[in-house]
């Protein structure tokens, strides 16, 4: 018993010691996604050290949202020289927390709507849509009015706006299309809510076992079925008021201003070597040149006749308020 | 009173566990506070009318799992008591702690892939009730997962305490000829009825913290917890101070309801007779041992159902490139690792809390527990409706300005999972020590045994078993956690569930589902192993 504990005791300490340091070090906090094995990081994080002669740490929690929460209860003392992941309706709050720098440069990126922010830089960008499993809905609803006054036997597994990022954005969507009107359809579009999960992916999981026809997610969704999987079963409906889009930053932390690998790694951050990475990775579009063409099925997705968007300010203003008028009527 | 009686090293261990216990929570809301400290407003605005409707809610909901997981629990622990030949008993009652290790996702896929609206049962449901099957979803579908997780976890705790009674007692009840019903009543339900409260509380605590299963199963934010409203102060919010109100008002709801319960419960006179039966004495009739095996194959059925889903969907993984990719492997040693620690963490802490509360009963003969007593009694257990992300979260603020974060975060993972294990722990063991110390503590003082050697020499033959089973639960608990792990975790500490979440949230739902599968079999393997150490050796039980 004591010989096996000891050596459960020192497997955790071999497991959980990382190797000596000798190099400059550039360590960035990001989400769990970027980094995994099928991710962007591995690419990166290769391309750039060969690129600095440095060594890359990234450290990773479970989404945009709480790698945000990861810096602030680190606060000024944190490690992170660069935090990448956060979307536009957090880098509002991320300014107020005093825990970033201006990046001093012009991005030299290419999202809809353009850019102009001092202290974050997209990385790559996405829209929200309604993914549906054509085997079980012939007719897709073709505009944000069709699924809020369609039949209430297609169900749609949603996200709760209060826990999740894509629920955040379906209620930003609904509320740029509705604006004052948007409870009402809230009201219209509940019995057509299967459930609301405190996530993205048990949404997903409902939706690929067959519970609900629809659920919310991104257009780039289709894209992976039908490249990892060879399927085009899953497409994403197109809807006429246009999709709300999400933009994916980095920043450099005050920790990192003073890190001058931080600012290098802004800029690779935007050339072809990070961003070729990313649409078959992280399965969103690039944000800055690429030297690769897409993947042919990128060009079969949905491209949104309109691009909707909150400012980040607006959002930050009002999240409260709309969430608790979004909760009003759901709750009922 | 303490002059006359040297300090009974029993009551030191348990005031050093419960220390360690204060301070690890203690520590988490002085982190919350002092960063909230500057603005409560948030914490003054969560009092709404929505507030009171999430209360409404949270309380039913976890009143009637408790409902409908203890008192069927009851029943089916009796049935196996009553058969300790059933047919693989041994390896339902394993079965029945793998629940638990299950995230709280997979048992709902697993949970609705035979009663969801796309589930295995769903046409048989839509001619039974006519139109099309509308789902699980709503109060029912969280009713029916919250029984899944906790009717097994009872059964098991209350079998733990049946078995505490002596064989004695059943040869003299066979000498009399009692039937069935008199038995019960005599001899069953005492034991039964002083095991209750707790067992109960515990259902309940684990109920009222449910998160992901109401928000899933749910339906809507209609259905919503006190836990969900934690989980958003500290998430988009980041409100330090609300969490921590809020967290508060969920522990003195949860502290008028466990007063309630222990209302229902009795204290048991145990027998101070050292056992002279070799074994036990039953004679059950027929008619009652068909209805016995039919209770039981019916939890069974209702248990295994969504593992069995589980283990379907599972198999249509590449397994076999899961089991060779390292990050697989690493997560799962990661994982064993962890959670053989916080058990054994836990199990230490549970048998110190037990042993002090025993030895403050005996001391005080009569008259008022002290507040030592019940700290130790029932006071440790509210840790349970701490949220690990609260926790976490506090342990962060207040260490960030000590030193490196990430090197305690393994520390971290194991303390909080052991101390969140604790609960079940001491459910398992306190019957058996009580009833030992109740046969064994005049002897002991006799004989001037005490400490160490009471425990190796005494103590331990009855505790094996009880000890175990507490081992077999709390290593399950910690396996399954992703509450702690989801705000400490880093590439150097990934656990299986983990990585399950991992692969579920970037489209391969395929490996979760794979995952999950090794998850399960990774927990019985190691249940089956604590009970095979633990296994008894003397007689049969």
């Amino acid at each position: 018993m004591r010989t096996l504990l000891y050596a459960l005791v020192s497997a955790t300490v071999v497991a959980l010691s990382g190797p000596a340091l000798a190099k400059d070090k550039l360590t960035v906090y990001t989400y769990e996604s970027f980094t995994a094995d099928w991710g962007p990081g591995p690419v990166v994080k290769k391309a750039f050290e060969a690129e600095c002669g440095c060594d890359v740490e990234f450290v990773s929690v479970a989404d945009g949202v709480a790698l945000l929460n990861r810096v602030r209860l680190e606060g000024a003392s944190t490690k992170a020289d660069i935090v990448l992941g956060l979307d536009t309706n957090l880098t509002a709050d991320a300014k107020a927390s005093g825990l970033f720098a201006p990046h001093g440069t012009v991005a030299d990126v290419n999202v809809p709507g353009g850019w102009s922010d001092d202290t974050f830089v997209p990385f790559d960008y996405g829209y929200f849509a309604v993914v549906y499993d054509t085997e079980k809905l012939k007719n897709p609803p073709k505009s944000l009015k069709e699924l809020v006054e369609g039949s209430a036997d297609d169900k749609i597994v949603i996200q709760d706006p209060r826990t999740s990022t894509p629920g955040l954005g379906l209620l930003l969507w609904v509320k740029s299309v509705y604006g004052d009107k948007a409870p009402e359809a809230w009201a219209k579009l509940k019995p057509k809510v299967l459930t609301v999960t405190p996530g993205w992916s048990e949404a997903y999981g409902l939706f690929t076992k067959g519970e609900a026809p629809m659920v919310l997610s991104y257009t780039t969704s289709p894209a992976y079925h039908m490249i990892a999987e060879n399927t085009g079963r899953y497409q994403a409906a197109s809807f006429e008021e246009g999709e709300y889009l999400q933009i994916e930053v980095a920043g450099i932390t005050t920790t990192g201003a003073k890190n001058p690998l931080a600012a290098k790694f802004m800029a690779f951050m935007t050339g072809p070597k990070f961003q070729d990475a990313i649409p078959e990775t992280n399965w969103m579009f690039p944000a800055g040149k690429t030297d690769k063409p897409l993947n042919p099925a990128f060009d079969k997705l949905v491209k949104p006749t309109k691009t909707l968007l909150f400012s980040p300010q607006e959002v930050a203003a009002n999240r409260k308020a709309w969430v608790d008028e979004w909760l009003a009527v759901m709750s009922k | 009173m303490r002059k006359r009686h040297p300090a009974d090293p029993r009551v030191s261990a348990g005031i050093v566990a419960l220390a360690a216990i204060a301070l690890l929570i203690g520590g988490a809301f002085a982190g919350l506070l002092f960063e909230g400290a500057h603005d409560f407003s948030g914490a003054w605005s969560a009092f709404d009318p929505y507030l009171l409707r999430v209360i409404r809610f949270t309380l039913w909901q976890a009143a009637l799992s408790t409902l409908l997981s203890a008192i069927p629990a009851l029943f089916v622990a009796r049935a196996l008591s009553r058969h300790p030949r059933f047919f693989g008993r041994a390896f339902i009652l394993q079965i029945f702690a793998v629940p638990l290790a299950l995230p709280a996702i997979v048992a709902a896929l697993g949970i609705l892939a035979l009663y969801g609206r796309a589930g295995y049962f769903a046409g048989v449901l839509a001619l039974i009730g006519g139109g099309s099957w509308p789902g699980i979803y709503g109060l029912s579908g969280i009713l029916v997962a919250h029984v899944f997780f906790n009717l097994p976890l009872a059964t098991r705790l209350f079998l733990e305490a049946l078995q505490t009674i002596p064989a004695d007692q059943w040869r003299l009840a066979s000498q009399l000829g009692m039937a069935a019903r008199p038995a019960f009543r005599l001899i069953e339900w005492p034991t039964l009825r002083a095991a209750l409260p707790g067992v109960a509380g515990l259902v309940f605590m684990l109920c009222i913290t449910s998160f992901t299963i109401v928000l899933t199963l749910g339906g809507g934010p209609a259905a919503t917890t006190l836990e969900v409203g934690i989980y958003q102060a500290l998430r988009f919010d980041f409100d330090p101070a609300r969490a921590v109100t809020l967290t508060l008002l969920q522990i003195a709801l949860t502290f008028i309801v466990v007063l309630a319960l222990t209302r229902l419960g009795a204290n048991v006179v145990g027998d101070t007779n050292l056992p002279v039966a070799q074994r036990r004495y039953l004679s059950v009739h027929r008619s009652e041992t068909w209805l016995n095996a039919l209770l039981i194959i019916l939890a069974l059925l209702f248990v295994v159902g969504p593992m069995a889903a589980t283990v379907m969907a599972g198999l249509g993984a590449d397994l076999g490139r899961l089991a060779s990719e390292a990050t697989v492997r690493q997560a799962t040693l990661t994982s064993v690792v962890l959670a053989f620690l916080s058990a054994l963490l836990s199990v230490m802490l549970s048998l110190a809390l037990t042993m002090a509360r025993r030895a403050l009963a005996l001391n005080r003969r009569a008259g008022a527990k002290t507040l030592l007593e019940h700290a130790a009694d029932t006071g440790a257990g509210f840790v349970l409706v701490v949220p690990p992300i609260v926790v976490g979260a506090g342990w962060f603020l207040l260490l960030r300005h000590a030193g490196d974060v990430f090197a305690i975060a393994p520390v971290m993972v194991v303390t909080v999972n052991a101390v969140m294990a604790m609960p079940f722990a001491l459910r398992a063991v306190r019957p058996a020590y009580d009833a030992a110390s109740e046969r064994h503590e005049r002897l002991c003082a006799q004989l001037g045994i005490a400490g160490w050697n009471r425990l190796m020499l005494v103590d331990w033959p009855s505790l094996r078993r009880p000890l175990a089973t507490a081992f077999a639960f709390a290593m399950a608990l910690s396996l399954g956690d992703l509450g702690v792990i989801a705000l400490f975790g880093s590439d150097s500490v990934q656990t299986l569930p983990y990585l399950l979440l991992a692969r579920m949230g970037s489209y391969r739902t395929e490996d979760a589902a794979g995952l999950a599968l090794l998850l399960g079999l990774v927990c019985l393997a190691l249940i089956v192993a604590a009970h095979w150490l633990g296994r008894e050796k003397v007689r049969d039980a």
